[in-house]
C-alpha cells in the first residue's frame, strides 16, 4: 500500500474489533444506545434546511420531526456522537501521521472517476440508510450486538448487495 | 441491581448529557480510523476477498460487544430493557441495506467510515459525504411517496432469539463461536486469493478467542435475569410505595390529566375480556393480566410524557400488574384507586344505566351486574371533568425515562 513512510500501519484487525467492540460495549452500557453516524448527518443537514428554508421543513412530516416549530435538529446526542467521530478520527490519524490529503482509488481510473463514484456511492448510502433507519453503525453494528433480527437482516442485505455487484465494479478497484 | 445504563440527564443535566456522548464518539472515531476505515481501498478489498479487514472488525467488535452486554446483564449490572434495540422493520430495512450495499461497492465507504476518511484528508471521502448528505435529502423529500412501504413490516423491539425461540445465552454462544470458525476461513481465503502463504496471527488471538468463548459459557451458564428476579431486584423500594399508597392515584387526578396535553395517559384495563367488555374506562387499553409481561416492552416505546394507569376492579389484578411492569423498568405507572368499582360508586351512584348493584361479591370483582355489554359507551365512561370539582392529593410525579428513545441513528 503507498502510505508516506512515516505512516504507522493500522492496528490489526481483530484488535481494531476489539477495542471497537469495548467502546460499542461502554456506548450501551452507559448510555442504553448504540453508535451511530448517518443520523447525526441527517440532523446536520436538516439544520442547515431549516437556516435556508424553514417554510420547506414545516411542509414535510419527515423534516418537521427534527426540526418543527422551535425544534433544535442539532439538540439531540446523536449530533454530538457524530461530531466526536470526527475528531476521533482526525486526533488517530494525526497520531498515526496518517492525515494526509489524497484520493484513495483503484489503479485504472482517474481522480474525477473516483469523486464522481463517491458522490454517487454516498448518495445511495444516504439514501439507503435513512430507508433503513440506520447505516452500517446503528444497525449492522449497534443492533447486531444487541441481536436485533431487522439489525441481522440488514447486514446481510448490505453484504449481499455489496458483493451481488462488486463483479462489475472490479475495473474501479483494481 | 441494574443501575445501568445511567440517567444521563438526571446526573449532568440535557446539555451536559452530551458531552458524555461526544466522548464516545471520539473513542468510535479513534478506533474506526485506527483499524483502517478511513481508506477506501481498504475498505472496497473486503468485496474482491483480498482483505477482510471489514468483516473482521466488525464481527470482533459484535461478538465482544454482545457478550459484555448480556453478561453485564446476567450478573444485574445492565437494564437489557433500557437499552436501545433497532426495532425491526424487515422489509424497508432489506432494501435499504441493499441499496447501501450497492453504494458501499461504487462509493468505498459507509457513513461512519467516510466521516474519520474525511478527517484524514482523504477527497474521495469528502466526496462520499456530501454524497450521503445529498442521499439523505432525497429521502426526506420523497419518503412521503412511499410511507405505506417505510413503515410496513413492523415487528418491533424483535430479537433472534425470540425469532429462534432459543435462550440469550445459547445464541451468544452460537454467534460468537459461528464468527471465530469464520475468522478461520477468511484467513484462508485471504491467503488464497492473494496467493500468499497465511499470515501469522498475533500471539493473543487464540488466548483471547478462548477467552470470549469462556466469558459467553459463563453468560450462557448464568441465564438473564427473570421476572421474578427482577422484581426482587425493586421488591423493598417499590412494596414501600405499595404499602405507603404513593402509585394510587384518585379517579379524579386520573381525568385531570386525562386531559392535560402536557401528559399522555394510557389507562391499562387488566381485568377479563367479559368485564371489559361490560364496561370500561373511555380510551382503556385490554391488556389481560396474562399478557401484561408481553406488553411491556411495546411499552417502552411511549414517549416520555406517557403515565400509565392499570385498572382492574378492585386493585388486587392491576396491583399485579403494576409490579410486573415495575419488574421490567417501565417508567412512570400507576394504579387506578379502588378500580372500576370506585369509579362507578363515584360517576355512576347506586343505580348506573343498564347495571345493578351486588352488594355481595369477592375481592376484585365486578361490584355491578350488568344486564348489557355496554363497553365504553356507557355513561359513566367518560365522565366531563368540567362537571365534577376535582380535588385530590397528587401523586403522579412524572419520572425522566432513562430508556432511549431513539438509537444509533437516532
Amino acid at each position: 500500500m503507498s502510505q508516506v513512510s512515516r505512516a504507522k500501519p493500522y492496528l490489526n484487525p481483530y484488535l481494531a474489533g476489539t477495542l471497537l467492540g469495548i467502546v460499542l460495549f461502554l456506548a450501551f452500557f452507559i448510555t442504553g444506545s448504540g453508535l451511530g453516524a448517518s443520523g447525526g448527518l441527517n440532523r446536520l443537514l436538516v439544520y442547515v434546511q431549516n437556516a435556508v428554508d424553514p417554510d420547506h421543513i414545516d411542509q414535510v412530516a419527515y423534516l418537521l420531526k427534527m426540526a418543527g416549530g422551535n425544534a433544535n435538529p442539532l439538540d439531540s446526542w446523536i449530533v454530538f456522537l457524530t461530531v466526536g467521530t470526527i475528531f476521533g478520527g482526525l486526533i488517530s490519524g494525526l497520531l498515526g501521521h496518517r492525515v494526509k490529503i489524497e484520493t484513495n482509488k483503484g489503479p485504472q481510473i482517474g481522480t474525477a472517476t473516483r469523486w464522481i463514484m463517491a458522490f454517487i456511492g454516498g448518495a445511495l448510502m444516504g439514501y439507503g440508510a435513512r430507508l433503513a433507519r440506520g447505516c452500517t453503525s446503528g444497525q449492522a453494528l449497534s443492533g447486531g450486538a444487541v441481536l436485533s433480527v431487522g439489525s441481522w437482516a440488514f447486514m446481510f442485505a448490505v453484504f449481499g448487495g455489496a458483493y451481488a455487484l462488486a463483479y462489475f465494479f472490479r475495473k474501479f478497484w483494481n | 441491581m441494574a443501575n445501568f445504563p445511567l440517567p444521563l440527564a438526571d446526573l449532568f443535566g440535557h446539555w451536559g448529557s452530551y458531552v458524555v456522548y461526544a466522548i464516545i464518539g471520539i473513542a468510535f472515531g479513534m478506533t474506526l480510523e485506527g483499524a483502517g476505515f478511513g481508506n477506501s481501498k481498504l475498505l472496497a478489498a473486503q468485496f474482491y476477498f483480498k482483505d477482510m479487514r471489514v468483516f473482521k472488525v466488525m464481527f470482533t467488535a459484535i461478538i465482544v460487544a454482545m457478550t459484555l452486554i448480556f453478561l453485564s446483564s446476567a450478573f444485574g449490572l445492565l437494564d437489557y430493557n433500557l437499552i436501545w434495540v433497532p426495532p425491526t422493520y424487515l422489509w424497508p430495512g432489506i432494501v435499504g441495506g441493499l441499496i447501501m450495499g450497492v453504494g458501499f461497492i461504487i462509493g468505498g465507504f459507509c457513513p461512519g467510515t467516510s466521516l474519520v476518511g474525511m478527517a484524514t484528508g482523504k477527497l474521495d471521502a469528502i466526496m462520499f459525504v456530501f454524497g450521503v448528505l445529498f442521499g439523505i435529502y432525497m429521502f426526506g423529500e420523497t419518503v412521503s411517496r412511499f410511507a405505506t412501504f417505510f413503515e410496513s413490516s413492523y415487528m418491533g423491539r424483535f430479537t433472534l432469539p425470540e425469532l429462534f425461540n432459543a435462550s440469550y445465552g445459547t445464541v451468544v454462544i452460537c454467534v460468537v463461536v459461528a464468527a471465530l470458525l469464520l475468522f478461520v476461513v477468511a484467513e484462508k481465503v485471504e491467503a488464497m486469493i492473494n496467493d500468499e502463504p497465511q499470515q501469522k496471527l498475533p500471539g493473543w488471538i487464540k488466548p483471547a478467542a478462548f477467552a470470549l468463548v469462556a466469558l459467553a459459557a459463563v453468560n450462557l451458564a448464568m441465564g438473564q435475569p427473570t421476572s421474578e428476579d427482577r422484581w426482587q431486584a425493586v421488591a423493598a423500594e417499590s412494596q414501600a410505595r405499595l404499602d405507603n399508597r404513593e402509585v394510587q392515584i384518585s379517579s379524579a387526578e386520573f381525568l385531570q390529566y386525562r386531559d392535560d396535553k402536557k401528559i399522555k395517559i394510557i389507562p391499562l384495563d387488566v381485568r377479563e375480556e367479559r368485564d371489559y367488555n361490560l364496561f370500561h374506562l373511555r380510551g382503556a387499553v385490554h391488556v389481560p393480566l396474562a399478557q401484561v409481561q408481553a406488553k411491556a416492552k411495546e411499552l417502552h416505546f411511549e414517549p416520555a410524557n406517557t403515565v400509565f394507569v392499570t385498572i382492574s376492579n378492585d386493585e388486587a389484578a392491576a396491583t399485579e400488574a403494576w409490579k410486573i411492569l415495575r419488574a421490567e423498568s417501565v417508567p412512570n405507572i400507576y394504579i387506578l384507586e379502588g378500580g372500576i368499582n370506585a369509579w362507578l360508586n363515584t360517576y355512576a351512584g347506586d343505580s348506573p344505566d343498564n347495571a345493578e348493584r351486588v352488594y355481595n361479591r369477592q375481592e376484585d370483582q365486578l361490584a355491578y351486574r350488568f344486564n348489557a355489554a355496554t363497553g365504553a359507551r356507557h355513561a359513566a365512561a367518560e365522565p366531563d371533568p368540567d362537571q365534577l370539582d376535582l380535588k385530590f392529593e397528587p401523586k403522579i410525579i412524572l419520572e425522566l425515562k432513562r430508556a432511549p428513545t431513539s438509537g444509533g441513528c437516532g
